[in-house]
């Protein structure tokens, strides 16, 4: 009588596929990590724990080019997810708040546009569009490049928590009394705040990410992170790489996991 | 004949017809993890029967219908269909169909091809099928909507494509899951009496779902009230209305007068009550409800009737606090000596029994015979 | 409001109608000077004469799409005859992305499904596991992939010591290896368009259709794949696009065999190449493509949602 469940939801060997899928994910960062952490100065075999590859990071022969490359790469990305943020606020409150006009979608698509060109297209057109009007290359154009497409990954979390938002609130506060830039940034912007960290989160974690529009558009001698750990890689994985990798990985996993946490609290207040 | 039951000809699902009776449900009991949805419910359902689960949301009708349609396991207890076990049987083994609270037509099929799939499925051609669900069609009226899809029509005409979807393949049942409480109520009660036409006319078992007491009472040969998982009281519509078993019963299906009364004596099938205030009542005895038990006694609000004076049978003094116009009904909220709040329905009619009297008159309550009725808690 | 009410939700409104132009003023400006100004900017330098060692002569040529789609001999004195190196290039990308989107969508497809018929609490949890290693840096993903399945990298280590292969397996540098660096790379984008779509999928239709005697598997054939088609169309093109124009898979894990057409671009202007109009000819083909393909999903899309 006890007969075995018959859920129509279940398909057999969904879930292995599943697990499948997160074994694939992780076991490379996995391999990576847990070899950052070899005593070996080769990658292929195993001579125990050490933390030796990290203090060369930071005091070894290439410690001066990484921690410069690192410089950079912070304050771009800083300087690039603010200034995005700070233009994917204003524009989802345009497109989300201002009502139906004729450049309402096109300004959507201008926006989403970064995500729909293939990230190699970008970098040529912006390599030749600085060479044309005569810009040196250097650290300014990279962050140029990074405000651009790091926009729309800020304007995602920003519009969908916008969309969220009952625009009843902003007209409350105008009922009573508050100016629209008062119902603005007294009323909407408060109750934006998640999807503005969050926005600001991504597109940090992007800006620090890139390696091909920054390899295109960086000067000579000009280094980010990711440019820096690609030539090295072109001579071989070293050990120092692998420990570099692990403290980048570390940084995204950590501020892609506080976004989440955020936008999770905030749904459940 | 259009209509025969049973779809085995059809490539069938192998139950073959053993008994008369089209469901039988054996001490079904449904636990989800510590809650029990259904308390050791037994029941059988003839053949050719319309019968109707009636209950509260979350009284545990849905749970039972799906149950028999596969998509619930028992807990523990049976479930058979014409003498045979079915239970363990996936829902697309089972020659039972069901018409669903929302319809459930599949968005990106036209009209033509939902009411075809089962027959599909069943191993019929497309072409066959087609054919059939063609007639089906023509059955409920729809022939001319064949090629639209779902999202295409209106609710009354999805509710139709539902219905005709769940009978082309000629289920020995077809169980249906308040599939008229999207409609709104003119099209409601022209559904009713097309679905009770239709299962006259087909032969099919009908399992009917519905927290709606009225819709419940119209259609059914049987029902089934429930409550907290089990089954309060099952009867036909008369017996559920005039007998009430309970006060669940009584006070779920129509308006009634609940008042609390001891039993003071039994005597020739009678029982002799009294209420607050002195007042005496005599009506009569119920199985299982002896002298000195204290009780609620149910008592119809339109079959009391207002008098200025008493009559010869017994009558309440009362006082009027409030008349209220319902249209169909006048209803009357009177205050009984020393007693509780009453309610009096007459019907708004110059040839009604009971004349309105204004606020504030003293006036006698009469009962007609049968009006009250002991009930067990 | 009125505004709110035409646009069928009350998450939109014209409560800031009046300063839209100053609020997306900033987008305009910056977008349009560096994504625009650029594109239309490289679309004139494809049409110039060729500068040796990187850079353009001012002077209108047809020379980098002649170069792409004509072969004139071996003293470019012949008449055009198909040039077929490029449109290889071209042709091994597509069927590269294609592979890399046929895998994600075979492993996508039951893990977004087993995530959405989850509990709706560890929905979130399992979305965010799928999702983290997307967050983590392309080129550390991509390094990461080459390690581990290097000739004498752990898998191949693993492999070798229980016994499963006698010899090292070799994987990096073949087709296999970029289409599983893409899959790796995208992988989410399939993963959560289809997500969200089984997740409104009224899972009612499935019991209808169980009901009607369709076993599991045709419910899923007949009923969920085409309720959620939107969401693995959407799931492809995601995948698929980003792929076609990838750069850092086919480069790492490729190797020269496998070349696809970000690497061709990449050398007009890194390598010794150096031929930037023809660099930016090859763009606009690319670009081009993807528009097509967004063009017609976005019209599908359209379409489906009427």
């Amino acid at each position: 009588m006890a007969s075995k469940k018959y859920d129509l939801r279940v398909y057999p060997g969904f879930r292995g596929i599943t697990l499948l899928c997160l074994v694939i994910l992780y076991a490379p960062l996995i391999v990576v990590m847990v070899y950052s952490f070899n005593a070996s100065p080769s990658i292929t075999n195993w001579e125990g724990l050490s933390l030796r590859w990290y203090a060369d990071v930071f005091t070894g022969p290439e410690s001066a080019k990484f921690k410069s490359a690192a410089r950079n790469s912070f304050v771009i990305a800083l300087i690039a997810a603010t200034v995005a943020t700070t233009i994917a606020t204003l524009s989802a409150t345009a497109i989300l708040r201002g009502g139906k006009f004729r450049l309402r979608m096109v300004s959507f698509g201008l926006i989403s546009l970064p995500l729909m060109v293939p990230e190699i297209v970008t970098a040529v057109a912006t390599l030749i569009f600085f060479n044309a009007i005569g810009f040196d290359r250097g650290l300014l154009t990279i962050l140029l490049a990074h405000i651009a497409f790091c926009i729309p990954f800020a304007y995602l979390p920003i519009s969908a928590r916008m969309q969220g938002i009952e625009s009843t609130y902003e007209q409350a506060a105008m009922d009573l009394y508050a100016t629209r830039r008062q119902a603005f940034t007294r009323v909407l912007l408060p109750l934006m705040a998640p999807g503005i960290v969050s926005g600001f989160i991504l597109a940090f974690i992007v800006s620090l990410d890139d390696f091909i529009i920054t390899n295109f558009v960086k000067g000579a001698g000009v280094e980010t992170l990711p440019t820096a750990i690609f030539g090295a890689v072109k001579q071989g994985i070293k050990p120092n790489i692998m420990a570099i990798s692990t403290m980048l990985l570390g940084v995204s996993v950590v501020m892609v996991t506080l976004s989440w946490l955020i936008s999770r609290k905030d749904r459940k207040t | 004949m259009l209509w025969r039951r049973g779809n085995e000809h059809l490539g069938g699902t192998g139950v073959t017809s053993r008994t008369n009776d089209a469901i039988e449900v054996r001490n079904a009991v449904k636990r989800y993890g510590d809650f029990t949805a259904l308390k050791h419910v037994s029941l059988t359902i003839s053949d050719n029967e319309f019968f109707t689960l009636l209950g509260p949301s979350g009284c545990g009708k849905t749970t039972l219908l799906r149950m028999i349609a596969g998509f619930e396991e028992v807990t523990e207890g049976g479930i058979f269909l014409f003498g045979e076990e079915i239970e363990g049987l996936p829902p697309h083994k089972r020659p039972i169909n069901t018409v669903f609270q929302n319809y459930a037509l599949f968005p990106h099929m036209n009209v033509l091809d939902n009411v075809g799939f089962g027959l599909e499925m069943l191993g019929k051609s497309k072409s066959e099928a087609r054919a059939r669900a063609g007639e089906v069609l023509e059955m409920v009226q729809l022939t001319q909507f064949s090629a639209r899809k779902p999202a295409q029509l209106s609710g009354g005409q999805q509710q139709r494509v539902a219905l005709a979807r769940a009978l082309a393949p000629r289920p020995k049942v077809l169980l249906l899951d308040e599939p008229l409480s999207a409609l709104d109520l003119k099209l409601r009660k022209a559904m009713q009496i097309e679905l009770k036409h239709l299962q006259k006319e087909t032969g099919i078992t009908f399992i009917f779902v519905t927290h709606d007491q009225e819709e419940a009472l119209t259609m059914s040969d049987r029902v089934a009230v429930m409550s907290s998982g089990e089954v309060q009281q099952l009867g036909d519509a008369r017996e559920i209305y005039e007998r009430p078993r309970n006060m669940f019963v009584a006070d779920f299906i129509g308006e009634t007068n609940l008042i609390e009364v001891t039993v003071d004596r039994i005597d020739a099938g009678r029982a002799a009550c009294h209420l607050g205030g002195g007042h005496r009542l005599t009506c009569d005895a119920v199985d299982g409800i002896g002298a000195g038990a204290s009780v609620h006694m149910s008592l119809r609000p339109e079959r009391l009737f207002l008098s200025s004076a008493p009559t010869e049978g017994e009558s309440l003094k009362a006082r009027v606090r409030e008349n209220i116009f319902i249209g169909t009904d006048i209803s009357t909220i009177l205050d009984l000596d020393d007693g509780p709040e009453f309610r009096v329905r007459a019907s708004n009619s110059s040839r009604g029994t009971s004349r309105v009297f204004e606020p504030g008159t003293e006036v006698f309550v009469n009962m007609e015979q049968g009006a009250a009725r002991l009930l067990m808690d | 409001m009125a505004g709110g009410a035409a646009t069928g939700g009350s998450s939109t409104s014209d409560t800031y109608a009046e300063a839209r132009t100053w609020l997306l003023l900033p987008a305009w400006v910056t977008l349009g000077i560096l994504v625009l100004a650029p594109v239309a900017i490289m679309l004139v330098y494809s049409f110039l004469t060729k500068e040796f060692r990187g850079g353009v002569i001012w002077e209108f040529s047809l020379g980098a799409y002649d170069q792409f789609f004509c072969s004139r001999g071996l003293f470019g004195d012949e008449p055009c005859s198909i040039e077929w190196t490029y449109i290889q290039i071209f042709w091994r990308s597509i069927w590269q992305a294609g592979a890399a989107t046929l895998l994600s969508l075979v492993i996508g497809f039951p893990t977004a499904y087993f995530i959405a018929t989850r509990p709706p609490r560890q929905r979130t949890l399992w979305v965010f596991l799928v999702t983290i290693p997307y967050w983590v840096n392309l080129l550390i993903r991509t390094v990461s992939m080459k390690f581990l399945l290097r000739d004498e990298g752990p898998l191949n280590d693993f492999l070798t010591g229980i016994g499963l292969l006698n010899e090292p397996l070799a994987i990096v540098n073949t087709n296999f290896a970029v289409q599983l660096g893409l899959f790796y790379s995208y992988l989410p984008f399939m993963v959560l368009p289809i997500y969200a779509a089984v997740e409104r999928y009224n899972f009612a239709l499935s019991e209808a259709a169980s009901d009607l005697y369709a076993p599991r598997w045709t419910v899923l054939r007949r009923i969920l794949l085409p309720s959620v088609k939107p969401g693995i169309v959407a799931g492809c093109i995601l995948v698929f696009v980003p792929s076609l124009g990838s750069f850092l898979a086919p480069d790492l894990l490729g190797g020269a065999r496998n070349f696809m057409i970000g690497s061709l671009i990449e050398e007009q202007f890194k390598g010794n190449a150096g031929n930037w109009p023809f660099g930016a000819a090859a763009s606009m083909i690319l670009l081009t493509m993807v528009l097509i393909i967004l063009l017609i999903f976005a019209r599908q899309q359209a379409k489906a949602e009427s």
